[in-house]
């Protein structure tokens, strides 16, 4: 467990001096990454990290100043040059009274396992063969797969701990493993490429032939896929298109964004803000959650927060800092990235509250539009501040209630603001995907298809 | 002791050991909300150990230095290696290869309260523009990496690599609702940057950017002509083709370029280069992650293919040299094939008489980022400031959008190339790894793409 590191934290937190508050995130690691190729291992990556983050808060009549530092060991002297750099950092900081560090809110951590100890126990030689059977058996599925440019068992067990001088004192741990696979398809001159993957707390909850099945078929789906006409059209996301297109929703639902004025569903708390069959939910408590956790970023209770509920907005989610800001409480929701991060406000298991039909019912229902299989260009083709959604896609036109050919090199495009209004079906095909959210099929109503 | 390290990667067989040791360390400061709110300090220190056996490689990483440390992470690098080659190999090497770059003043040296001087110009430049401007973020940071390579082909090679980068994001709001706009400064220099670069200058032009979305129709839907303006941020290229040219992909078979070396695969208007050599430019450097000195290297000449980028073990399976394009983000990751400064060579037209002789289309004055998928060569590209051309000038600025394209297809189109050359700066993102790369183009013209707008 990770007791040695809480005390190590507690060591750090102890040496602050009067009229200062130090909060202290430690963290362990070993990750290992098995990628083959052609039957043979092409590289396999074996090591341990750790880290260190400081910050810390001097106090003053105006409010605290904070400042911060990180350093990627933890050796003592590390330690302790990277607390006297958080230090002097401090002094250069705007003193501000919402900066505080948090302090214990009463609300009990929820218990999660979410430890495997077949990450540490299963051979190196098992893993390898779990990336080389990967790639042999999807280089054999089909005659048109081509090539398959990765194949990649990687697991990771984290351990972090974090203690501060107002009275934090957490600790968790836990493990991932995962195969993905990169498949190329061809016929004639026609290449598509097509991904799959299965995602565990530990070797022996991956399954090797979803993600095989996976990548084949999304791969050879495409074959032939050509450019579509530009069109109004209803859109159907797959899953994995959905947890992405939920993540981005999630980015301003953030109460950072929010108070700083960069979020366009500021002000509109109590408001329909999306169809009446939307709920959404974040809730790192739900164990299936690929982004569960027992406590956030600044060592509080992870808990469940409903953010709409039938289409109207019902909350943020804040970190300490920017609860203050907004004259409101932490609802859990620190996020850091490891130990070189700082805390901000995030979701990290969020659901979209599943429908009643499966992807089936849903294309015959919406009889004709376009079927999106993946999309590209999220990071620049979205804007969470105004809402503008364009993104390449690719997948399959529906024609007459079902799947009909393929379609590559087309963009769909609205605003995020209009989606949201727009949502016309929610599937019940839930699926827990890595990243901060769950997907299903989703359909949405008048989006604009750009091609020829 | 670097010597003996190498030796004991090899004891149980191998081909190449290698010793990656970096020493990096970073700062950041923020000023959000007329606050700076965050002074970031960090330090990453280790080693990365690679042994490579025929075409497996094995690698394991440490932040311990001390030679206990590195033959601990020497072993285990080598688990890798077939049994029954075993043997002791004495590795010998060479002089040590320092890339001294002259005068750079080391962020380290400067005085805190200076940098954020900076920060709160640019914050009062960016507000100056009006009270349209409702939120200004501004960042700056700076980095110094000291790497030492060494491996058992007797190479020994070091670099000290100083960046320093200034951003400043504006919000402005309308009644059209929020608007964002962006600029980015950043060199592979110190911060004596700023005697030749105004921050208030960078600031300006991300709050113009956003001031002047707020009057933006929505982007037209479908195939048209773009403009793209002379540094508007090339990644085109770096979509289009420069990932597609990367060695890793070619000699898997995944990328629409291999097998193409000798063919017309752009417009004769296209001399693609990519050089690491470019000094001062973001994505510059003394010897890359593998210790090789960058190049200039010519990838398309009048457009045709001429050649690919190659780092050592692509190279390697190919029997040649490589390109001076193996990169890593840090010691625990595995260096592979990646762009420094990725530019099309200025043509000779009047940047004005292109937009001029262009009846109707898009320019598109700044990109953001792009994404491709090698295998097929269809990629996106986002733009953050646009204006559509009517009647060959340029009139109403446009929301943000995609625009999607096939490479080889789009360079074909390429029709006009001007004079007016630029570069920007840029992050790449491959396989989880991000490195800072230049890219540049002059302003230029592509008959048709297809441009992800709603109206």
């Amino acid at each position: 467990m990770s007791d040695d590191l809480l005390e190590l934290a507690s060591s750090v937190v102890a040496q602050a001096q009067p009229g200062e508050d130090m909060e202290v995130y430690v963290t362990r690691g070993t990750d290992t990454e098995v990628r083959a190729y052609e039957g043979e291992v092409e590289s396999l990556t074996s090591a341990d990290s750790s880290g260190v983050g400081v910050r810390v808060l001097v106090d003053g009549s105006e409010g605290s100043r904070v400042g911060f530092a990180w350093a990627g060991s933890l050796d003592p002297d590390v330690i302790a040059a990277t607390v006297a750099d958080a230090r002097d950092n401090a002094r250069f900081a705007t003193p501000d009274p919402d900066v505080v560090l948090a302090r214990p809110d009463g609300v009990a951590a929820v218990e999660l396992d979410l430890w495997d100890d077949g990450v540490a126990s299963t051979p190196m030689e098992k893993k390898v063969a779990l990336a080389v059977e990967l790639e042999r058996a999807t280089r054999a599925a089909d005659p048109r797969v081509r090539q398959v440019s990765s194949a990649d068992y990687a697991d990771s067990r984290v351990e972090v701990a974090l203690a501060s001088t107002t009275g934090v004192s957490s600790s968790r741990r836990r493990t991932t493993a995962f195969i993905a696979v990169d498949a190329i398809a061809g016929e004639g001159a026609d290449t598509q490429t097509g991904t799959g993957f299965s995602v565990g707390r530990g070797p022996g909850e991956l399954v090797a032939d979803e993600a095989m099945d996976e990548a084949v078929m999304r791969a050879i789906r495409l074959l032939g896929a050509e450019k579509a006409r530009s069109a109004r059209c209803t859109v159907v996301f797959d899953p994995r298109v959905v947890s992405t297109l939920i993540a981005v929703v999630a980015s301003a639902l953030s109460g950072e964004t929010v108070v700083k004025g960069r979020s366009f569903f500021a002000g509109r708390i109590g408001e329909t803000v999306a169809a009446p069959s939307v709920t959404l939910v974040d809730d790192p408590t739900d164990f299936r959650a690929f982004g569960a956790a027992s406590h956030d970023g600044e060592g509080l209770a992870c808990r469940r927060n409903v953010l709409l509920a039938d289409g109207v907005l019902l909350m943020f989610v804040y970190d300490t800092v920017s609860a203050r800001r907004a004259g409101t409480r932490s609802t859990g929701s620190a996020v850091r990235g490891g130990f070189a991060g700082t805390p901000s406000a995030g979701c990290r298991a969020l659901v979209l509250e599943p429908g009643t039909r499966g992807q089936d019912q849903i294309l015959a229902s919406v009889g004709d539009g376009l079927y999106v299989q993946s999309v590209t260009g999220i990071h620049s083709g979205v804007n969470p501040v105004s809402g503008d959604f364009s993104v390449g896609a690719e997948g399959l036109m529906i024609q007459d209630g079902a799947l009909g050919p393929p379609v590559r090199e087309v963009t769909v495009a609205s605003t995020l603001q209009r989606m949201l209004q727009s949502v016309v079906d929610i599937g019940n095909d839930l699926r827990w995907l890595p990243g901060t959210a769950a997907g299903q099929t989703l359909a949405i109503a008048d989006m604009q298809l750009s091609g020829e | 002791m670097l010597e003996r390290v190498l030796s004991a990667a090899l004891t149980s067989g191998g081909d190449m050991a290698e010793v990656f040791a970096e020493d990096a360390v970073t700062a950041s400061a923020l000023l959000d909300d007329r606050k700076v709110e965050e002074l970031s300090s960090g330090r990453s220190r280790g080693a990365g150990i690679r042994v490579v056996d025929g075409e497996t490689t094995g690698f394991a990483h440490t932040a311990d230095l001390s030679e206990p440390g590195l033959l601990a992470a020497a072993r285990a690098a080598a688990a890798v290696a077939r049994e029954g080659r075993r043997g002791v190999r004495t590795v010998a090497l060479g002089p040590p290869a320092f890339h001294d770059r002259g005068d750079r003043t080391p962020p380290d040296t400067v005085d805190k309260a200076r940098k954020l001087e900076l920060l709160t110009m640019a914050d009062e430049a960016a507000r100056a523009l009006g009270s349209a401007i409702t939120q200004v973020q501004v960042g700056c940071g700076d980095s110094r990496r000291r790497v030492l390579i060494a491996n058992s082909d007797g190479l020994l090679a070091q670099d000290d690599q100083i960046r320093t980068r200034f951003n400043v994001a504006c919000v402005a709001n309308g009644d059209t609702g929020m608007q964002t706009g962006h600029e980015s400064l950043a060199r592979t220099e110190g911060f004596e940057i700023f005697e030749r670069y105004a921050v208030e200058d960078v600031a300006r032009l991300a709050a113009a950017r956003a001031v002047a979305k707020l009057s933006a129709r929505p982007a037209p839907s479908g195939e048209v002509p773009i403009v793209l303006a002379g540094g508007s941020g090339g990644i085109l290229f770096h979509e289009a083709c420069g990932h597609g040219l990367e060695a890793d992909h070619i000699v898997k078979d995944a990328s629409v370029y291999t097998g193409r070396v000798g063919e017309l695969v752009a417009s004769p208007l296209v001399t693609l280069v990519d050089d690491g050599t470019v000094l001062g430019e973001w994505g510059n450097f003394g010897v890359d992650d593998e210790g090789c000195p960058p190049g200039r290297n010519v990838l398309i000449e009048k457009g045709v293919l001429t050649d690919y980028m190659w780092d050592w073990l692509r190279a390697r399976k190919e029997g040649r040299k490589s390109s001076g394009n193996g990169r890593r983000q840090g010691y625990q990751h595995l260096p592979m094939v990646r762009m420094t400064n990725t530019y099309l060579l200025a043509g000779n037209e009047d940047p004005d008489e292109i937009v001029a002789q262009t009846p109707s289309g898009v320019y598109v004055k700044k990109l953001g980022g792009g994404q491709v998928n090698t295998a097929t060569g269809d990629f996106v590209f986002g733009t953050t400031e646009a204006y559509l051309i009517e009647n060959g000038r340029i009139t109403e600025p446009l929301r943000d959008a995609n625009l999607i394209g096939n490479g080889p297809e789009v360079l074909r189109r390429i029709d006009a190339v001007a004079h007016d050359f630029d570069m920007t700066p840029g992050t790449c993102g491959k396989d989880g790894q991000s490195v800072p790369v230049g890219c540049g183009q002059a302003t230029l013209r592509i008959t048709g793409v297809t441009l992800g707008g709603t109206a």
